[in-house]
C-alpha cells in the first residue's frame, strides 16, 4: 500500500514537475519536486524506502531526460539512502532541521549528479553555485511546507469535527 | 537488534543498487548509438500523460481567459498574435533568402532556391530534470518528425529533435548545455559555434580573436551543422570580450524568448550541411 503511494507520489511530482510548471512559473524548472518526495520519504520511512525510492525517482526522470539512464537514479539512491539513515538517527521534527536536511540533500544530488557527468566528460556545469543554491532553497522551502500540511491538515480535520459536536451538545 | 537488522539489510541494499547503476550507466557508455531504447519507449508513454494533462490544463486555463475573462479581446489578440508570428516567420525566410541570394549571386549558381516546408506544435511539457533545458512537443513520427530536424519560432531558432516518439517529441533547446549551432556574425560574416549555457544565454564561442564583432550585432544561424536553416536569427551579440587565447569570449542574448514559448514550427526539409562562405560580402 505505502509502495503505490510512493509510485504516485512520485507520478504526481513528475505531472508536476513537466506540466504546470509550464502555465504556474512559465518554464522555471528550478524546482525538482520528485527529489523533494524522495528525502521526505526517506525521512518518514527510513533508508531502505529512501534509496529504494530514490532508484525508482532517478531512473524515471533519467529516462524522460537527454541524458545517461542511471546517473540521476544514481545520484538519488544516495539522497534517500542518507536522507533516511538522519532521519532514523535523529531527530527531525522541527521546519528548521527539516529545511537543512532539505538543503543538504539538494546540494548533495547536485554534486554526486553533476560531479558524475563531468567525471565522465559528458556535460559541463561551468560555476553553478548560485543555481544550486537557489535550488536547494526552493526545494527546502517546498519540503518544509509539505511536511507541515501533511502534519497539520488530518489534526486540523479532527479538530473541526470536535468543535463541531460541541455546538451540537 | 532489529533496528540494527533493518539498517544491515538496507546497507547491503544499497551496496546492490549502486552496483546496479554503475553497470546500467557502463553498458549505456559503451553502446550508445542514437536514443537507447529503454529511452525512446518510456518518453513515449510520458508524453502521452503530458498530453491529457497539458489538454486539461489548457482547457481549464482556456475557458477561464476566454469565456470568462475578456473573450472578444482575446480572440482579437489572438489573431492579431497569429499574424504578427506569420509576419515574423516571412522575414525570417525572406532573411534566409536574401543571405542564400547572395552567395548564389557570388557564385553564378543556378541552384533552386531553398523552400523550408514546417509543421507547427504545440508545447505540451517541460523537461523532467532542472538540469536539463528540453520541452515536449504534441506532433511526432507519425507527422513526419525525426531526430536532429531543427525547431523554429517567429523570433529565432529554437533548437532540434532528440528523441521522436509516435505522437510527440522531445525537443532539446539551443539554451540545453549540449546544445550547439553553426552560427554567422550577419554583419562582418565572422564565423563561430553558438552553444547553450544552462541559464538563458548563450556563448558564441571559436570567432577569431580578430573578427569584427561588436555588441549588437544579430547572430544567425550558418547552417554548416546540417540541422539548422541557414540565415535563421538566433540571438543579439550581448557583451564582446577579449579572452586572452586566439578567440573572442561572446555573450548571446537569444531573441527566442524560451520561458513563454507556447507554439513552434518544425522543419520538415532535410537541412544539407552548406559551405559558410556563400554570401560572404566583398
Amino acid at each position: 500500500m505505502r509502495a503505490i503511494g510512493i509510485i504516485l507520489a512520485v507520478a504526481v511530482a513528475l505531472a508536476l514537475q513537466t506540466t504546470m510548471s509550464r502555465f504556474l512559473v512559465r518554464s522555471t524548472v528550478a524546482l525538482d519536486l520528485v527529489l523533494v518526495v524522495v528525502v521526505y520519504v526517506a525521512l518518514t520511512g527510513g533508508p531502505a524506502n529512501g534509496l529504494l525510492t530514490g532508484t525508482f525517482a532517478g531512473l524515471v526522470q533519467d529516462s524522460l531526460s537527454t541524458g545517461v539512464i542511471g546517473i540521476g537514479g544514481l545520484a538519488k539512491t544516495i539522497v534517500g539512502f542518507l536522507a533516511g539513515i538522519i532521519g532514523s538517527q535523529f531527530i527531525v521534527a522541527q521546519p528548521l532541521p527539516r529545511f537543512v536536511v532539505f538543503f543538504g540533500a539538494t546540494v548533495l544530488h547536485a554534486v554526486v549528479f553533476m560531479g558524475l557527468y563531468v567525471l565522465l566528460d559528458l556535460r559541463h556545469f561551468g560555476t553553478p553555485y548560485a543555481a544550486v543554491a537557489g535550488q536547494a532553497t526552493a526545494n527546502a522551502v517546498v519540503g518544509v511546507v509539505a511536511f507541515q500540511l501533511v502534519e497539520l491538515l488530518p489534526g486540523a480535520m479532527e479538530r473541526r469535527k470536535a468543535q463541531r459536536s460541541r455546538l451540537r451538545r | 537488534m532489529a533496528l540494527l537488522d533493518i539498517r544491515q539489510r538496507s546497507g547491503y541494499l544499497f551496496i546492490g543498487v549502486m552496483l546496479a547503476h554503475v553497470l546500467l550507466i557502463s553498458a549505456q557508455l559503451n553502446s550508445k548509438t542514437g536514443v537507447p531504447v529503454l529511452e525512446s519507449v518510456t518518453f513515449g508513454v510520458f508524453s502521452e500523460l503530458q498530453r491529457g494533462l497539458s489538454g486539461g490544463f489548457s482547457g481549464v486555463r482556456g475557458i477561464w481567459s476566454g469565456y470568462i475573462g475578456l473573450r472578444h479581446l482575446k480572440a482579437e489578440n489572438d489573431e492579431l498574435k497569429r499574424q504578427l508570428a506569420a509576419t515574423q516567420i516571412a522575414e525570417q525566410e525572406q532573411r534566409a533568402l536574401a543571405d542564400r541570394t547572395r552567395g548564389l549571386e557570388r557564385l553564378l549558381g543556378m541552384r533552386e532556391p531553398l523552400a523550408l516546408k514546417t509543421t507547427a506544435a504545440d508545447i505540451i511539457g517541460a523537461a523532467a530534470t532542472p538540469d536539463f533545458r528540453t520541452v515536449t512537443i504534441d506532433k511526432g513520427s507519425r507527422d513526419g518528425l525525426a531526430r536532429d530536424m531543427s525547431v523554429i519560432a517567429p523570433s529565432g531558432v529554437v533548437g532540434r529533435i532528440v528523441v521522436p516518439s509516435a505522437r510527440s517529441a522531445k525537443v532539446q533547446l539551443l539554451i540545453d548545455r549540449n546544445a550547439a549551432a553553426g552560427a554567422l556574425i550577419e554583419r562582418s560574416r565572422a564565423q563561430g559555434v553558438v552553444v547553450g549555457s544552462g541559464d538563458e544565454r548563450l556563448h558564441m564561442d571559436y570567432v577569431s580573436e580578430v573578427a569584427d564583432v561588436v555588441a549588437g550585432d544579430i547572430v544567425v544561424t550558418s547552417g554548416i551543422d546540417g540541422i539548422y536553416p541557414k540565415g535563421f536569427v538566433i540571438g543579439r551579440v550581448e557583451s564582446v570580450e577579449k579572452a586572452g587565447g586566439a578567440y573572442k569570449r561572446i555573450t548571446v542574448m537569444p531573441t527566442v524568448d524560451f520561458r513563454s514559448l507556447e507554439e513552434v514550427l518544425v522543419v520538415l526539409t532535410p537541412m544539407p550541411a552548406q559551405d559558410v562562405t556563400e554570401g560572404k560580402p566583398e
